[in-house]
Parts: C-alpha cells; structure tokens; sequence
C-alpha cells in the first residue's frame, strides 16, 4: 500500500468482487418473491384449417389471450419474455410443440393485457394429424433478470380441440 | 504513507467496501429499486477512493525513524570480500 497506483489497484479489484457479490445476492433474492400469476385464452375462431401442397396440416386460430403476470416482475426484472404454444401428440411425436404468438413485457405495469390476436406464428404440423386433435395451450413465461438467475414457468390450459374436417 | 498508514488505509478500504456494499443491498431491497443499490454502491466505491487512495497527511502520523547522519558515520558499512571463482573442468 505504498503508492498511488498499488492502493487505487488494491481498490479497484476489492470493489468489483463485492460488486459481484451484490449482484449475486440480488439475483438470489428472487427465491423469495410470491408469484400468482394467472391466464386464460380463449380460442375465438378458427380462421381456416387446410393440407398444404406439401402435405403438412396448418391451422390459422383467432385466439383472446388474458394475463395477468405483473407478481413475476421483483426489483431484479428486468423484462419478461411470454409465449403461447400449442402442445399435442401424435403417433410420430410424444410432445409436439408449436409456438403461436409471444411478446416481451419490459415493465410490470405492462403485464396485467388482454389481446385478441390471430397466431403470430404459423402453426405447421409435421404430417396430417391435426383433425380431431385435442391440444393444450400452454403460456410459457421467463422472467429475464438484471443480474443472475432466469426463473421460467408455464400454465398449461387444456381442453381445446381442433375440427375433424378441414375448412 | 508510513507503515502504520498503510496498515490503516487496507482496513478503511476493505470496510468502507463491505460497508457500502451491505447498505447497497439493504436500501436496494428495501425500495424495490436495482438502481438505488447501484448509486449507493457506486457513491460508496468513490468515498472510498477519495478516503483512502490520496495520500493524506494523517497517514504519515508515524514515520520511520531513520539512522542520523552523524551516527552512521560511527559504524562503517561491512566490506564486500571478493569471492573465490570455481573453474570448470
């Protein structure tokens, strides 16, 4: 500690470390927030159910999306990545997976939505097994921290069925 | 800085740090707000700097006592001896 530069060094390095530290609590006092978070979707239409030329199924819904998130968002959020997928099994299959719409949420007031929206993302089967499917929609979320930990959830809502004949 | 300077400013560091860290997370949890605990760590880093980086008089309350001019003369510095070199084989 005898000159300048050793002292501002010793400093330098001491303060970054406890800062990692800091950060490290942070992110572990997420462990202790209370969430609630609640959804419902509701599928409102389906738009149109065909074959594609190549012989994969595809679905357009119109779906009422409701959610309210904003217990996920603490002092360590900083956004929260949300999505909507549709899960169901087929023969080739055990879980099929189809991501239908998402949205960031970057502040808590943002959180509590409701959206009527047709899916964002096309929902392609792999085959022609969609008629007469029974599927889940499942709403995924992340909460994406500022520092550390990323906690990620779901809800699964099941009882939604696609027609038994094309449209 | 003496060596007694030296001693005190680690220890002012290390506690000022740990210090400001600790109310950091406190007052940060406290107010739900991530950017307080980064303020008042940040606050806390340049306190710290400016209290123990600069050479401050008070850390050169004790300094060394060298030897007097007039008492060194009395005890002549040792010789060097030249040494004896091996040759190689």
């Amino acid at each position: 500690m005898h000159s300048f530069g050793y002292r501002a060094n010793a400093l330098l390095t001491f303060a970054v470390t406890i800062l990692a530290f800091i950060c490290a609590i942070a992110s572990f006092s997420d462990n202790f927030s209370n969430q609630a978070p609640s959804a419902q979707i509701q599928i409102l239409n389906i738009n149109w159910f065909q074959k594609q030329p190549h012989g994969n199924d595809e679905v357009s819904l119109t779906m009422n999306i409701t959610a309210d998130l904003q217990s996920l968002f603490t002092w360590n959020t900083k956004q929260v990545f949300a999505f909507v997928a549709a899960e169901y099994e087929t023969s080739k299959n055990t879980l099929n997976q189809v991501s239908l719409w998402d949205a960031i949420i970057p502040e808590k007031e943002e959180a509590n939505f409701w959206i009527q929206i047709s899916n964002k993302y096309r929902f392609i089967d792999q085959g022609h097994n969609l008629r007469g499917k029974d599927f889940n929609l499942t709403l995924h979320w992340h909460v994406m921290p500022k520092t550390g930990k990323m906690f990620a959830d779901k809800i699964v809502m099941s009882g939604y069925r696609l027609p038994n004949a094309y449209r | 800085m003496d060596w007694q300077g030296q001693k005190v400013v680690e220890q002012l560091m290390q506690i000022l740090l740990v210090i400001s860290g600790v109310v950091a997370v406190v007052v940060g949890y406290a107010t739900e707000s991530f950017r307080a605990m980064m303020l008042i760590y940040a606050g806390g880093v340049v306190l710290a700097t400016l209290v123990t980086v600069p050479n401050w008089p008070f850390y050169n309350h004790h300094p060394l006592k060298w030897l007097d001019q007039s008492e060194a003369e009395k005890h002549p510095k040792p010789q060097v001896v030249a040494k004896k070199r091996f040759s190689k084989k």
